[in-house]
């Protein structure tokens, strides 16, 4: 499969985000978290970048906006290599949503959605108006906007997250686990809605998850790492289908082995009605 | 009692106002300077490092050694910026105090301000870079405001922390309200000191308050707690400052080292100028050392020292002439080399001189230093704070011989007390002092002549060599002060019952030396 990957990559059109053979180590080149990825992400996609921990998929993603600067490659977005812009005007391009959420406690909902429009010196009009859309978008009452994020639930504080991160209207947005630490009922809602979300306003999406379950539901193409590397790269009924590589043909099988599990679980359950 | 708690509260706007004025500027200069260090900090381990070892090495020097360091430090510098750019600025006073008190103030600021940044949640910095903000964005809109709590918790240490240690800079010629302590100390006026460490602590307890109202105010968004603390603190501060911005200063400033006869002297001296319809203030509680360089950087006009003190610590003579060979020379000496006036001696002495116990000397069969010398290793000797460093003490030793079992160092008040109760055998006692009559102490004959004369004489400073209003003032006290009257008025303020004020002494004195109408 590996070998077969700069083929695969050639064949994608339009890619929105590119990354050519990408490699960052920590420490001094002993050894590296990311190896040696290529990975192109075309227009309109939602790539999900699944792996185990210590995969190097959040390396990975972090590399495009450079919260982590890689050592080797070439990284573009819209065409443009990331080290034409600075680091914060390019994230200002870039929505970015991680797994810690990271609302300003000091702000109150409203300044944390409008932090990068004002960032940008938006007109104080048309930063109300979009706060007022966005809560809309992520479906949060707008008597929220006065709000101290310490007085929301886990779950509406994500929406927040993914609100601020769509405020200026960016293409691309880089997602980190951004459910992880919701519970399963909220993690599901708000998967299902950003995958709307996604379509609606027309964005490519990188989003870095160990969940091959969420991956499987939400993702155009996924693309699998192992120790610094992409070992498979897809759609989900390809990937679903091909066993070439056993470890990613196990990882692969998961949702569908515990589907099986749940539908036999619940044929005893009606056998015995 | 009560006559001496008015006498306090009368002086209670200056004192107050000077601490005030003393301590926010200190405090202002230590956020200044504290902030930016702070913030280098922050970014770099190695500054961290550096910054905070500074700050704690400061702290660590003891306040009072700190504010007397400053005074040679800013002498130096005041004679290098004379040379270089012909402008000198007074070594004494308000300086020294400013610089001591703002290195004082650094270490609380810097370390919470570090602190409170250092311990932010990682997932808000990672957020605030992943939004897009600038090094300088993260900073102002992130870094500081959720510190800000933690930062002015430390404002709030360096607050208590300088109000507390600006009582100390009375010695280095600044007023405040460590002039009640220090004043208090020395002439046994304990309500006066009490007043003074009250005063400071209320001082310190309300800026303490209306600090932690802001820090309140920050920690909860409450900009109406902000905006009260810190009006709060502006009008203290104003209503201490404007009284000083409209009051001329003073158009001359009279001197006193730190015990009674000082005080004394400095305040009929001060009182005879104001007779002649000039504004005087005082500088009072200077070291011994200190008083002299002030006078020859004309930052006080007049103070009375010791002949034999100015003849061994400023002229280095290790010699000693008569008495009247060392005024004439010391007089030339002094205008040629420092263009200080030797006005002339008031009458009296004021020696050092060893004292005891009448008893316990008669006992041991002890008249003179050299009796002494054949005790010294069974007995214990006491001299106040600088004695044993003085040449005096060096003078003894050499002649005599001396060698105690133990020596201690008091406050003058203190020492008189150890050797009635028998705490030391032997003290550094002044030959003008009441105490030595009163605790029936005996002085100790001096045959080798160890000790220098010690005449009183006053001192005008350069720029008033050929000031009429000031001879005119001074002149008349020459010659005019008897060691009886002298001791007489020392013991009124320093006895323990019945105590009169270094005022009404000099009141009395004045009376007794024919000097109330001489003037008019």
């Amino acid at each position: 499969m590996a070998q077969n990957q700069p083929k695969n990559l050639a064949s994608v059109p339009d890619a929105v985000i590119s990354l050519d053979r990408v490699a960052k180590s920590f420490d001094g080149g002993k050894s590296f978290v990311v190896r040696s990825v290529s990975l192109e992400v075309s227009k309109g996609t939602l790539l999900a970048l699944v792996g185990g921990s210590g995969s190097g998929k959040t390396t990975t993603l972090k590399t495009i906006n450079r919260l982590i600067e890689a050592d080797s490659g070439s990284i573009h977005v819209d065409g443009t290599s990331v080290q034409a812009f600075a680091p914060y005007a390019l994230r200002r391009r870039i929505g970015y949503v991680f797994q810690g959420i990271g609302l300003f406690p000091h702000l109150t909902v409203g300044e944390n959605i409008a932090i990068t429009p004002r960032l940008l010196d938006w007109s104080a009009a048309s930063i109300a108006a979009r706060v007022g859309e966005l809560l809309d978008l992520v479906d949060l009452p707008r008597d929220f906007e006065h709000r101290s994020p310490k007085e929301l639930s886990g779950g509406q504080q994500q929406r927040v997250g993914v609100a601020r991160a769509l405020a200026a209207r960016p293409s691309i947005m880089l997602m980190d686990e951004p459910f992880g630490a919701l519970d399963p009922l909220t993690r599901d809602a708000l998967g299902r809605e950003y995958r709307k979300l996604h379509e609606q306003m027309g964005l490519t999406t990188l989003l870095v998850t160990h969940d091959v379950l969420e991956a499987v539901l939400l993702a155009d193409r996924i693309a699998v790492m192992r120790a610094g590397e992409i070992v498979a790269n897809g759609t989900p009924q390809e990937l679903l289908r091909d066993h070439s590589d056993a470890e990613v043909a196990a990882l692969m099988d998961m949702p569908r082995r515990q589907a099986l599990r749940v539908r036999s679980l619940l044929e005893e359950v009606a056998a015995r009605e | 009692m009560s006559e001496r708690i008015a006498a306090a509260w009368r002086v209670l706007p200056d004192y107050l106002g000077q601490h005030i004025l003393l301590s926010a500027a200190a405090l202002l200069m230590g956020l200044i300077i504290s902030l930016p260090l702070a913030i280098l900090a922050i970014r770099s381990r190695r500054v961290r490092w550096l910054v905070l070892a500074f700050a704690s090495l400061v702290q660590t020097i003891p306040s009072l050694a700190l504010l007397a360091l400053f005074y040679p430090l800013l002498l130096a510098l005041a004679a290098l910026s004379q040379s270089f750019f012909g402008y000198s600025f007074s070594a004494l006073g308000f300086l020294p105090s400013l610089l001591a008190l703002t290195l004082y103030s650094m270490l609380p600021i810097i370390r919470n301000a570090v602190t409170g940044v250092v311990n932010i949640d990682p997932a808000i910095l990672e957020a605030a870079r992943g939004v897009g903000m600038t090094p300088r964005q993260r900073l102002l809109r992130v870094e500081l405001p959720l510190a800000a709590p933690i930062i002015m918790a430390g404002v709030r240490t360096a607050a208590v922390w300088v109000i507390g240690a600006a009582t100390l800079s009375t010695p280095v010629g600044q007023t405040s309200l460590g002039n009640y302590i220090f004043s208090g100390l020395q002439v046994e006026n304990w309500v006066s000191v009490l007043f003074g460490c009250v005063a400071a602590a209320v001082l310190a307890l309300l800026v303490d308050q209306l600090l932690g109202l802001i820090e309140a105010g920050t920690a909860k968004r409450s900009r109406w707690r902000v905006l009260l603390g810190a009006g709060a603190l502006l009008a203290g501060v104003i209503i201490a400052v404007a009284p000083r911005l409209t009051a001329s200063s003073a158009a001359y400033v009279v001197g006193a080292k730190n015990f009674s006869e000082q005080y004394i002297l400095a305040d009929l001296m001060a009182t005879r100028i104001e007779q002649q319809g000039s504004s005087v203030s005082r500088s009072e509680g200077l070291g011994s050392v200190i008083a002299f360089r002030a006078l020859a950087r004309n930052d006080i006009d007049a103070y009375v020292d010791y002949s034999g003190t100015i003849w061994a610590n400023v002229m280095q003579r290790t010699d000693s002439p008569s008495r009247e060979v060392m005024l004439r020379e010391m007089g030339d000496w002094l205008r040629r080399e420092r263009g200080v006036t030797l006005l002339g001696s008031l009458g009296f002495e004021n020696a050092y001189a060893l004292a005891m116990r009448r008893d316990r000397a008669a006992s041991l069969g002890i008249h003179s230093i050299a009796d002494l010398a054949q005790h010294a290793s069974q007995l214990t000797m006491g001299g106040d704070l600088e004695f044993f460093v003085r040449p005096e003490w060096q003078s003894l030793q050499t002649h005599y011989g001396l060698a105690f079992k133990a020596q201690r160092q008091f406050q003058p008040t203190f020492m008189y007390k150890a050797v009635a109760s028998g705490d030391v055998d032997v003290i550094s006692a002044f030959s003008s002092d009441g105490r030595i009559a009163a605790e029936d102490l005996v002085v100790l004959e001096d045959p080798q002549q160890a000790i220098l004369p010690y005449d009183a004489v006053v001192l005008l400073a350069p720029t008033r060599a050929a000031d009429a209003t000031l001879r005119q003032a001074l002149q008349p006290m020459i010659g005019a002060i008897p060691i009886e009257a002298m001791r007489k008025a020392n013991f009124m303020v320093d006895r323990d019952t019945d105590k009169a004020s270094p005022a009404a002494a000099a009141q009395w004195l004045a009376e007794q030396a024919g000097l109330t109408h001489a003037t008019q």
